[in-house]
């Protein structure tokens, strides 16, 4: 099989989608996209197209889910099938399913569930289109909806992924980096709470790397938090004014 | 309902006892459970182990065979780590198709393997994009008694450990089986899971099944023999702070250490 190597960094640090190594790709967020959701948010993050919609709280289907403490939070993350360049199979995978559950427990953090016992948030995310990155975004997209959807909230979640491509730490790894890079880190992080809330990594990294990208990743975290911050305040603020 | 209470009333206990540098099993923070490996107790499995690691007990075999590589790492032989837990392991598991927590249980175990490159897959090709060797590590957990992460992980090496691969000649094409002749899987590296569960503002190694129920979020690490960190997994409802997380790596690899002195005797 003849393997053709994409040069995934020139000798000065450029990315092979032209990015320096602490660059992200473009974001772009729009909130209350949907109509019959109670909170929704639409994210452009390089190629990943992700719709997030949020119901709840709400009754408790099946019963025996119920908490009679505190509300639950239920999460699905789903891949369309013509999101990937391969059909995927359109019944959710064990990644799907693993990638469900880290992105549930990055969000629960966050929000307040103890005011809502007996009730359920749903968080349903569809990946339309996937590049590298996409829990990270699906995760951005998730939190922003959960706030429009008037939830109260202790921070929004901000998640970024750093990796290593070409032996050096790079910000927001690409598909291309991801495939062929040595190592990608997805990190979440609540800005002003400082807490971190999803933490995964696969790859090989030295001690010193693994604090390095975690530093880098954070970095990451804190700049999508303006953007989620923006979108939201364009949508409650500016349409007020008018 | 109950259960719930009864978790509170345990988390008050194992926090007072925090406070005083100490565990509810006389543990200092960073002490794993007595880890006890046997290999060999599946003789028609190419490899096996049977691991305890304080209550929890896991059986783990290795399976061998040719199989087809997948489409776009021909140059590559298959891995693949399965982990289940049992239905007779605990009494909150019920028969029937996996749920989250199993499945990332399984696919932790199965990252941690294959992100530090434990077997050199390019030694496991038969012929380049059509067949090559195949090794299926299946783990079921017999008995719960929490971490069950690590606990899988070290069964999952240790059956790896134990392993023999059989010779497969090529004849028309196809692979045929050489009776009598074995060798040794190529090991690389030594991978070591550690997994550690944050309570209050106490992180603790190798959580029981009681600090588990307790616990506000958890984290596992997996180094290789060179000392890289090579798959982390954050889980629980909670989260760390930058500092707990740099601290818990450094955790990862001082543990990691003494467990993979005891997997260097198997080898």
């Amino acid at each position: 099989m003849v393997k053709i190597m994409t040069q995934l960094m020139t000798e000065d640090g450029i990315r092979c989608d032209g990015r320096r190594l602490d660059e992200l790709r473009n974001i772009s967020i729009k909130v209350g996209v949907l109509k019959n959701a109670d909170g929704s948010a639409y994210i452009e993050f390089g190629k990943n197209k992700i719709l997030a919609g949020v119901f709840g709280p709400r009754d408790v289907h099946p019963k025996h889910m119920a908490n009679q403490d505190s509300g639950i939070l239920r999460c699905r993350y789903h891949m369309s099938p013509f999101s990937v360049t391969e059909r995927k199979n359109p019944a959710p995978s064990r990644r799907e399913i693993e990638i469900s559950k880290v992105i549930k427990e990055a969000l629960q953090p966050s929000v307040i569930l103890k005011d809502y016992p007996r009730t359920v948030i749903d968080v349903f995310i569809e990946v339309l289109q996937a590049d590298g990155g996409s829990r990270c975004a699906a995760l951005d997209a998730a939190s922003v909806a959960l706030a429009d959807a008037g939830i109260p909230m202790r921070d929004l979640v901000s998640a970024c992924a750093a990796g290593k491509v070409a032996d050096r730490i790079v910000l927001d790894v690409n598909n291309e980096e991801d495939q062929e890079g040595q190592a990608d880190m997805p990190v979440a992080l609540m800005p002003n709470v400082g807490k971190i809330t999803l933490l995964q990594l696969d790859g090989m990294l030295k001690p010193e790397e693994f604090k390095t990208c975690m530093q880098t990743a954070l970095v990451g975290c804190r700049k999508v938090y303006e953007v989620q911050r923006k979108a939201l305040m364009e949508k409650y603020f500016q349409t007020g004014e008018q | 309902m109950n259960s719930q209470i009864i978790d509170q009333l345990k988390r008050e206990k194992i926090l007072e006892l925090l406070k005083t540098g100490k565990r509810i099993d006389g543990r200092s923070l960073d002490e794993q459970r007595a880890l006890t490996i046997e290999t060999g107790v599946i003789p028609k499995a190419n490899g096996s182990a049977r691991i305890k690691l304080g209550n929890t007990e896991v059986i783990t075999g290795v399976k061998i065979q040719p199989d087809k590589p997948f489409p776009d790492l021909g140059d590559k032989g298959i891995l693949i780590c399965t982990a289940e837990i049992l239905p007779l392991a605990d009494p909150n598991v019920e028969p029937g198709p996996p749920n989250e927590e199993v499945i990332e249980l399984a696919r932790v175990v199965d990252r941690g393997i294959r992100e530090t490159e434990m077997i050199d897959l390019h030694q496991l090709v038969l012929i380049e994009d059509k067949s090559v060797i195949g090794m299926f590590i299946d783990s079921s957990v017999i008995d719960s008694g929490g971490n069950l992460f690590d606990a899988c992980s070290y069964a999952s090496v240790a059956g790896i450990l134990s392993c023999t691969v059989p010779k497969y000649e090529i004849k028309d094409e196809a692979p045929v089986l050489v009776e009598g002749v074995t060798s040794k899987p190529p090991i690389k590296t030594l991978p070591v899971s550690v997994t550690m569960a944050r309570i209050g503002d106490y992180v603790v190694v190798d959580p029981t099944k009681d600090e588990e129920s307790c616990m506000d979020a958890r984290i596992t690490i997996t180094t290789n023999s060179d000392g890289n960190i090579c798959a982390v997994q954050k889980g629980g409802s909670d989260g760390f702070t930058a500092e707990q997380l740099i601290q818990c790596s450094e955790t990862a690899l001082s543990v990691g250490r003494k467990i993979r002195k005891q997997f260097e005797q198997l080898k």
